[in-house]
């Protein structure tokens, strides 16, 4: 496997604590550093700062305290705007224009970024393909399209601009289980091929264990551990058990994606 | 002498009131909209100002007509002309349901599409025009509607003040106990209500995105 991780960390979460509006402490001292072409999940139940966690990275939020750098530099730096168009975004619910067409959808950021037509329409139809979509498509709006092609756009849409960095939250939470296996299978593949650095929110055990190079377990706003999927079943800190437990027997470490090691 | 033989011998009459009525509606709503739109947009995005902004618009709402337009009289430069000032308090009315259905049109777009959009580096102003207010128009329209029929309602009482539009057939009605005169003015005016109520419909149906 050709060495792609760079030495340095692509994302750095530096003592961050994130206190919510009413006060609540979501995050608390969080330090973590994900490896540029891992695919890091964040795992935890409901409420263990996850989303939060995610949403610092491209600044959806900021932090009450720390930093968090991306690729070295601080992301309170610079402009904003810029930060989120070379991170792509990917959450449960999609959220495509439902007014653009799903051609417009996925160009959307390319062209407000000034793509000349030549380049666009050869990408859109790459990016098409690459989510496993039928050229046909591009025309469709997206309440003609089932919950996996939507999602299968979300996909494609964050990818258009060919960020380094996919910030991935639940994206196949709300898919009935044929099809989530399905785009875990696809996203594995493309990973392989693409190497982005992936931050992957879940509280599914299985699909952390599917497409995790290595899981991060949260639980109450702090990270209990960061281990690859194998040691991860193999712990026996009793909050990690706990989860294992929780799943049953069911989980196994079928190891797909041993990302950047 | 019957209502259509009224109608035949003083057409050129009543196309000049309606003329009229036409100018005091689109004028005012016109206004409405231009005023109306950005404040809408503006407290959808700082929802703290909604509350003293929609409670001032339904106050006004809340004025009898006839009171306005005499409140209105004594104000200079605009009470020298009637028709301004009844352009002013049409305005006035129209404003409600225009700032109203702008906040709810722009607050009522799902929240995980907003959330995709600023995620993806999508400006302020990128959001705005590009996917709140297009997703938000069909409701804006609605709010546009009402405030042309409110419109072309409250207009015929600007007659009371020398306005003109299509109210003066019915207060001359009023006065003469003639219920031709009055037709002449309530049944154009209503035809004009029905008829704006359609077209910004069907312009909304248009330009509704699926």
């Amino acid at each position: 496997m050709p060495p792609t991780a760079s030495e340095r960390p692509a994302i750095e979460f530096v003592d961050v604590s994130y206190v919510a509006l009413g006060g609540l402490a979501v995050l608390s001292g969080l330090n973590l550093s994900v490896r540029g072409g891992e695919t890091l999940v964040l795992l935890g139940r409901s409420g263990s700062g996850k989303t939060t966690t995610l949403k610092l990275v491209n600044r959806l939020l900021l932090p009450s305290a720390g930093e968090v750098r991306v690729n070295g530099v601080p992301n309170s730096q610079g402009d904003v705007i810029r930060l989120r168009r070379s991170i792509g975004y990917v959450i449960q619910d999609v959220g495509l224009f439902p007014h653009f067409t799903v051609e417009r959808n996925i160009g959307l950021v390319p062209t407000i970024e000034g793509w000349p037509q030549e380049r666009l329409r050869p990408r859109i139809s790459e990016l098409l393909q690459m989510v496993g979509l039928d050229a046909r498509m591009a025309s469709r709006y997206p309440h003609q399209l089932s919950g996996g092609q939507r999602q299968r756009v979300g996909v494609a849409r964050a990818l258009a601009a060919d960020p380094e960095i996919l910030l991935m939250d639940e994206p196949f939470g709300a898919l009935d289980p044929l099809t989530r296996a399905e785009l875990q299978q696809e996203f594995l593949a493309l990973q392989q091929r693409l190497r982005k650095t992936v931050v992957f929110v879940t509280h599914d055990l299985r699909e952390a264990l599917r497409i995790g190079s290595r899981i991060a377990l949260m639980d109450a706003g702090r990270l209990v551990a960061v281990l690859a999927p194998q040691d991860f079943l193999r712990s026996d800190d009793p909050l990690i058990s706990a989860y294992v437990r929780a799943f049953g027997d069911g989980p196994e470490c079928t190891g797909n994606n041993r990302g950047a090691e | 002498m019957n209502f259509f033989h009224f109608l035949g011998q003083n057409y050129a009459d009543v196309l000049e009131l309606t003329l009229e009525h036409l100018w005091l509606v689109g004028w005012s709503t016109f206004f409405a909209i231009v005023i109306g739109i950005p404040l809408g947009i503006a407290i959808a995005r700082h929802p703290a100002s909604s509350k003293p902004v929609l409670t001032v618009a339904n106050i006004i709402q809340t004025i009898p007509s006839l009171a306005l337009f005499g409140f209105l009289l004594p104000v200079p430069w605009l009470g020298d002309r009637a028709d301004r000032l009844a352009i002013l308090a049409l305005t006035l009315y129209g404003l409600l349901p225009v700032i109203r259905n702008t906040y709810t049109g722009i607050r009522g777009v799902d929240p995980a599409v907003v959330e995709a959009g600023r995620g993806m580096g999508l400006t302020d102003s990128q959001l705005l025009f590009q996917v709140q207010l297009p997703l938000a128009l069909g409701v804006i329209l609605s709010g546009v509607r009402v405030a042309i029929v409110i419109s072309v309602g409250l207009a015929t009482i600007a007659a009371a003040i020398g306005a003109g539009g299509l109210g003066e057939f019915i207060f001359r009605g009023l006065a003469m106990v003639n219920n031709q005169l009055i037709l002449a003015g309530a049944i154009p005016a209503a035809m004009l209500a029905l008829l704006a109520d359609f077209s910004v419909g069907w312009l909304e149906r248009r330009l509704q995105p699926r």
